[in-house]
């Protein structure tokens, strides 16, 4: 079976200014910069980085808010991106997504009926919607009354509720959370989560879960990919991911969770402590971007960015540390396990 | 770890703090106590909208009022009552006695002036004795920024704040209220605004910093990992009162208020297991806040009671308190 969407050498850049002499110099920013892996259906895929990795800017280039620099996305095996421009909307239906920010994702002006109708009009005209309203607010559990109030009568976590109940409309087949629970309290987050795994049970939904917050991610990921400065740097299942982190980012990532207990403690990396800042993605270091940071740092670092590599079962990691078994690395470089 | 007789440097006693809104009062802070003794790290943990800022800001006085109101209540620093001091005199507290480090650095730096000129006037105003020249507050300045581990500090004087990252901004936040050399440091959510790795960079920066000095902390924050890594003694905070205070290894050991239960449960675990629940309802309108204990609408375990009376704080373990009728004997 195809997966349900595969991202190949996928590249978006910015150009924010000009330089040089005549100002014709483009300054870019490479937001994602050569990203491929594929979702399989009835996933939840986690996508982990910090703020500027570049992981919004894979899920609205997914949505179809910007279109790739280069490489391509193909969902269930047709290219989202054809030359014609416009995307078909069968395809925009079956693709959506839940943004991070309820309060400006749903529009103060309009009320939770109208807010719920408008995917419907679009994708079913002429049809009579108030019933599919109702059903949608009670596949997210909310009382049916709660199609006459409108976003400011509704706390963080109601909204966001909504929005995902927008999300549901088109029947759509995969979803993107954008970091659904970043702006809600830590009480209110478990309600949001655990509807969501509902409704991909119930309807056979496959997500692309966008997060900074890796002990979520431990609870709700099956695969988790981590983005550094547009890069993926390593991928795996999430069970095996927590147990045997690979690549040193990785391990600073995890070593810096703040926990609530000795359980969780003993799991944290120990060895790596964060240090340095987060480079400016208009100003990429050299070779691997990670070895400003990296406590494992080589010579061959700051002049060759590795390669992707299968470590076994479907870890992938790219570092030097973990060098190709094919290829001929330079003397004098030691594998530190 | 402080000693429990140490004598408190900070005492807050019944603070009531109300706000006037079209349409009526909003009754925020309903009967804070809280108490923080010298060199002690004390947390304070609570959902957004539970009033944790509001107390901090009642404490330095930098409320606005109006809309704010401080209806009731003492803040007794060194046992004086900051509440009731004289412009001059709030002025030898704010910054040599307490200084708050606040939870958005961008906006807490001023865009137009320099890094080196922000530092140096919070220097030259909170010296002690006497007058400084300007080389002997450059030499300050540059003493403090090297003491939170900012690189190339004679650079930093003359830049402005948007040419740093977050996390340097944050670390010229923390030099600049350490600069003053207080007796109570508030951080207000220090590492919320930026990004894991750099939070925990900056958490162990100020851990060892006030450590170093003895200097108190009260550290403000909803991350309750923070709380369990940094701080001695927690304060859980519900709907502007105080439901629980213990310490930090008591608490996480043991948690009783049901909030806190709740709260402890809804946090996802690195270990797996899924995320529970979490607390069913919403934080209470301040406008009409519920009756008795504030929390009874969302409580699994509400009583009669509950409804009726504000439960007053039981004892229940060594210097742990719980503010629940679940609890009295």
């Amino acid at each position: 079976m195809p997966p349900i969407l595969e991202y190949k050498e996928l590249k978006k850049y910015f150009t924010i200014g000009y330089r040089g002499l005549l100002k014709r110099e483009p300054i870019t920013v490479k937001a994602v910069d050569g990203v491929s892996f594929a979702i399989h259906k009835g996933e939840i895929f986690g996508l982990v980085g910090e703020s500027g990795s570049g992981k919004s800017t894979v899920a609205y280039t997914t949505i179809g808010m910007y279109r790739p620099t280069s490489g391509v996305i193909e969902f269930q095996g047709e290219s989202l991106f054809t030359r014609e421009g416009k995307r078909p909307r069968h395809i925009k239906k079956e693709i959506q997504i839940v943004f991070q920010d309820p309060g400006s994702s749903l529009n103060p002006r309009r009320s939770v009926k109208e807010i719920l109708e408008l995917p419907l009009s679009i994708h079913q005209p002429a049809k009579k919607h108030i019933g599919r309203v109702a059903e949608l607010l009670e596949m997210v559990e909310l009382p049916v009354d709660y199609m006459y109030k409108y976003p400011q009568a509704l706390s963080g976590g109601e909204k966001q509720i909504v929005a995902i109940a927008r999300a549901l409309a088109t029947e759509p087949s995969f979803i993107i959370l954008d970091e659904p629970t970043s702006a809600l309290d830590v009480s209110i987050q478990g309600k949001i989560i655990n509807l969501l795994l509902r409704l991909r049970q119930e309807f056979h939904l496959s997500y692309l879960f966008i997060t900074h917050d890796l002990s979520l991610m431990r609870n709700v990921a099956s695969r988790v990919a981590i983005m550094y400065l547009g890069k993926i740097c390593e991928v795996a299942e999430a069970s095996e991911f927590f147990r045997n982190p690979k690549h040193p980012y990785t391990q600073m990532l995890l070593s810096s969770i703040p926990v609530v207990s000795e359980e969780e403690e003993a799991l944290k990396p120990k060895r790596v402590q964060s240090r340095g800042e987060i480079p400016s993605p208009v100003n990429i270091p050299s070779g691997c971007s990670f070895h400003l940071r990296c406590p494992y740092k080589m010579d061959i670092c700051p002049r060759v960015d590795p390669q992707m590599v299968d470590t076994g079962s479907g870890h992938l990691v790219r570092c030097h540390l973990y060098p190709a078994q094919t290829e001929n690395h330079p003397a004098g470089e030691q594998v530190i396990t | 770890m402080v000693r429990m007789d140490t004598p408190p440097l900070l005492e807050v006693r019944d603070l009531q703090v109300h706000f006037k809104v079209f349409g009526g009062h909003l009754k925020v802070l309903d009967g804070v106590n809280m108490i923080v003794r010298a060199g002690e790290k004390v947390g304070l943990v609570g959902e957004s909208g539970c009033g944790k800022t509001t107390t901090m800001k009642a404490i330095l006085r930098i409320l606005p009022q109006p809309p704010a109101k401080i209806v009731g209540g003492q803040v007794l620093f060194r046992g004086q009552d900051v509440l009731r001091m004289r412009p001059d005199e709030l002025r030898q507290i704010r910054g040599r006695g307490i200084s708050m480090i606040f939870q958005d650095p961008t906006a807490a730096l001023n865009p137009v002036f320099t890094i080196g000129q922000q530092l140096g006037d919070v220097i030259r105003y909170s010296h002690r004795n006497g007058r400084l020249d300007a080389r002997q507050i450059q030499l300050k300045a540059l003493q403090s920024l090297k003491e939170v581990a900012l690189a190339d500090p004679e650079r930093l004087l003359h830049s402005y704040p948007i040419q740093l990252s977050g996390g340097m901004r944050q670390r010229v936040c923390i030099a600049m209220a350490l600069a003053t050399q207080p007796e109570l440091l508030i951080a207000d959510e220090p590492g919320t605004s930026l990004d894991v790795t750099i939070q925990d960079q900056i958490l162990r920066l100020l851990h060892n910093l006030v450590v170093e000095r003895n200097t108190s902390i009260i550290l403000i924050t909803h991350t309750l990992g923070v709380v369990r890594e940094v701080t001695d003694r927690v304060y859980v905070m519900y709907a502007g009162s105080i439901v629980e205070s213990a310490p930090t290894k008591t608490l996480f050991a043991n948690p009783m208020f049901p909030y806190t239960r709740g709260l402890m449960q809804s946090v996802p675990r690195l270990s797996g297991g899924g995320v529970a629940e979490g607390i069913p309802g919403r934080i209470p309108n301040y406008l009409h806040p519920p009756s008795g204990c504030r929390f009874h609408p969302r409580c699994p375990h509400v009583m009669e009671i509950c409804r009726r009376e504000k439960p007053p704080m039981f004892t229940v373990g060594e210097e742990h308190y719980v503010a629940c009728y679940l609890y009295a004997c």
